[in-house]
């Protein structure tokens, strides 16, 4: 690897936060701190920290929101940082920010790093639209020189010729959004730190938004750090990817296995589990575990509960028998998080292959595509021997589909839907 | 993949957890002068937005704390304000006193005030107190207006005697001194804001008591006359001298010494550094503990 390319590298970089209410006890720990350093000795409170687990009742009450991170990117290079809510992935763009300083470890950069933590920071209602631009510009770190070169370009990209000498307050939020990441756009640091901000504006502004980055990474030659839950998005333009869990690097590498990582150690909603077992009531026929497995484009099986939009799922149903059925059939029911039934996967009515066996087996349902809509879903199995139900598991296991650009245009599919569906669109002149 | 130790250490900057407290990056200050700009037009032009008197109100403070002033200190006490009209006397002390006061105040709760932005985005927090002492010299310019005002009519229409010497050539070197002793102290307790919210309150009612011995309102002999006992706490106080100083230069009345004024300058840099050093040292981790 040619090294004089690395643009920026941390070095163990770690975070240490304190939890609860700072109040009582600050006085006397910093004292405490103070009589340890004074006598040549560590910080009695850097060791007692945990990991950070959100949900798991920790001792201390210090924590780790972020420890021994170590990486390395090339100029040009777009790196995506995935991770779960409260991995880290926040704490470690605000040091990398400047916002705060590590605890331990060091950053070293070669060039200047601009963040758009959150578009339209230090915007001012009372001011108009061009006044804030030079503000909020100023605020990031150009000079009143570069806004002035830019200045056309950056309201043209806004969309707000009109509302330029209105103060912001009379903005909807969405001019606003679009006026402050169009300062954002057009700044000019060798590094560029990416929070979240494609969340923001309608779908035009977001495939401008989106393309505007990737010409920064692509012909702009600059670097760019890149955090989103938008699973498409952080797929098209980042090259590298970095899992985070529990502020520790779970993996770094090429961006595609990144996300499979991710969907597979997923939990959205749900607990991790990608599977539930039943406790054995010592029936002759009975359902002991059932399972979902997701199966991405490139053939990999994933054991994870999260599915990316368009992969196959496969639901693998294990029954334990203890004579010989003939003529068993089981049914995978999809319901929505609010109890609707939309899909109806039954063994019986999609093959005539008649199913039968004397010892354990597992019923597996493989959908190549099942063409459901982000969301939250729940599974219903039934198993039945001839015609009648011997086992049913109402909603007894969930799984999430992730947001994927299905049609790969770059635009996920939106709305308060269940479905979607591939179609091809004409138009025929009469 | 051990490569750090054949890559070459050129790296632009490093943010590691505490730098040198002596590196004060008053280099990036200078970088981000079109921010201080941009904020102190900012503050200027959207304060008084949406209010009937606009920048009135910065005249009526002073002109209604100066007109009790005199009826208590002067009518009801009797405290003697030399060849002065007491009104101007008081409206003197009042104005750098104020000048002083709003420097310290405004600046007092950098932190706590823009967590919301300094949370988001770098750039180097002393931008914003620095913006806060000069716009507060807009309001500090018109407040000398109207005592210019003020002067004139007691002159050509009160018959005062005009005592105006070379001296009013150093009045601005006070109004820095002010503006520096306002800012440094605003910067420490900014900085130690952040975790002991008990400054805010202490704050609040410390610069009011601060006021009674800073010889706002009567001249600095009259405190150690009266109390000899209590003389020291007005020879301590840097703030006395400038308000004395910044009087004898603009009315002819009171005293200036080399000594208080040298004594008031090394204090006014003492702070000011100590409160730089404490103020960059906490930009670094403030929004942990804010």
């Amino acid at each position: 690897m040619n090294q004089k390319n690395i643009i920026l590298k941390a070095e163990n970089i770690s975070k240490q936060y304190r939890l609860g209410t700072v109040g009582t006890g600050t006085l006397s720990h910093d004292l405490n701190r103070w009589w340890h350093k004074i006598r040549g000795k560590e910080d009695p409170y850097l060791k007692v920290g945990e990991t950070n687990d959100r949900s798991t009742k920790g001792d201390s009450e210090y924590v780790w929101a972020l420890q021994d991170i170590n990486f390395e990117v090339e100029e040009g290079e777009v790196l995506g940082i995935i991770g779960k809510n409260g991995a880290g992935k926040s704490t470690l763009l605000k040091i990398l920010s400047k916002v705060t300083a590590p605890t331990t470890g060091v950053i070293k950069s070669r060039g200047r790093i601009a963040s758009l933590l959150e578009v339209g920071t230090g915007f001012n209602p009372e001011l108009t639209g061009r006044e804030n631009i030079y503000l909020n510009g100023a605020i990031l770190g150009m000079t009143k020189k570069e806004i002035t070169s830019k200045l056309d370009e950056i309201i043209e990209f806004s969309g707000c010729e009109r509302y330029i000498d209105t103060p912001t307050k009379r903005y909807s939020s969405g001019m606003t959004v679009r006026l402050a990441f169009a300062v954002a756009a057009f700044l000019e640091p060798e590094i560029l730190v990416v929070d979240e901000v494609l969340a923001v504006g309608d779908a035009e502004f977001q495939k401008k938004a989106i393309g505007k980055m990737q010409d920064i990474s692509r012909e702009g030659g600059r670097t760019v750090l890149f955090v989103s839950h938008n699973m498409a998005a952080v797929k098209s333009l980042c090259t590298r990817g970095m899992l985070i869990e529990h502020g520790r690097t779970i993996f770094l590498g090429d961006i595609d296995d990144t996300i499979d990582l991710y969907l597979k150690s997923s939990t959205f909603s749900y607990n991790s589990d990608n599977y539930i077992e039943f406790e054995d009531k010592n029936l002759p026929i009975q359902i002991s575990r059932f399972e979902i497995n997701s199966i991405n484009s490139k053939g990999e099986f994933l054991k994870s509960s999260g599915v990316l939009m368009g992969d196959t799922i496969e639901f693998s149903i294990f029954v334990t028998v203890k004579q010989r059925y003939n003529n068993i059939k089981a049914s995978v029911i999809i319901t929505t998080s609010s109890g609707t039934r939309i899909v109806a996967i039954r063994s019986h009515e999609i093959t005539d292959v008649v199913f039968e066996s004397s010892s354990d087996f597992v019923f597996k349902a493989i959908v190549p595509d099942l063409k459901l809509m982000p969301g939250d879903y729940n599974v219903t199995i039934a198993l039945a021997e001839n015609n009648s139900t011997v086992s049913i598991k109402e909603e007894c296991l969930g799984f999430s589909i992730v947001p994927n650009d299905v049609y790969g245009t770059g635009r996920i599919p939106k709305g308060n839907l269940f479905m979607y569906s591939e179609a091809k669109w004409e138009l025929n002149q009469k | 993949m051990n490569k750090s130790d054949n890559i070459k250490e050129d790296w632009l900057f490093e943010i590691a957890p505490k730098n040198n407290s002596f590196s004060l990056n008053l280099d990036e200050v200078w970088r981000y002068r079109d921010l201080l700009v941009l904020f102190v037009k900012r503050d200027i032009v959207t304060v008084y937005k949406q209010t009937i008197l606009g920048p009135l109100w910065y005249l009526i403070q002073p002109l209604f704390t100066s007109i009790i002033f005199t009826i208590i200190f002067n009518n009801v006490a009797g405290i003697k304000t030399g060849n002065i009209p007491s009104f101007l006397f008081n409206l003197g002390g009042v104005m750098i006193w104020n000048y002083f006061t709003s420097c310290l105040n405004d600046t007092s709760d950098t932190f706590k005030k823009n967590a919301s932005i300094f949370g988001k985005v770098y750039f180097p927090r002393l931008i914003v107190p620095l913006s806060i002492v000069i716009s507060n010299l807009v309001k500090f310019g018109i407040q000398f207006l109207i005592f210019i005002i003020f002067y004139l009519y007691y002159v050509f229409f009160q018959d005062m005697e005009v005592q105006l010497t070379f001296n009013v050539l150093f009045f601005p070197f006070l109004v820095v001194i002010m503006g520096v002793l306002g800012l440094g102290l605003g910067m420490i307790i900014s900085s130690l804001v952040t975790k002991y919210r008990d400054l805010t309150f202490l704050v609040g009612f410390g610069v009011q008591l601060l006021m009674y011995v800073s010889a706002v309102m009567y001249p600095m002999v009259l405190l150690k006359e009266k109390l000899p006992r209590f003389g020291w706490l007005i020879s301590y106080n840097p703030l006395a001298y400038v308000i004395e100083a910044s009087r004898y230069m603009l009315l002819n009345e009171g005293e200036i010494s080399f000594k208080g004024m040298s004594y008031t300058v090394v204090v006014t840099l003492l702070i000011f550094f100590f409160g730089l050093l404490l103020f960059n040292k906490t930009e670094k981790n403030f929004i942990d503990t804010v």
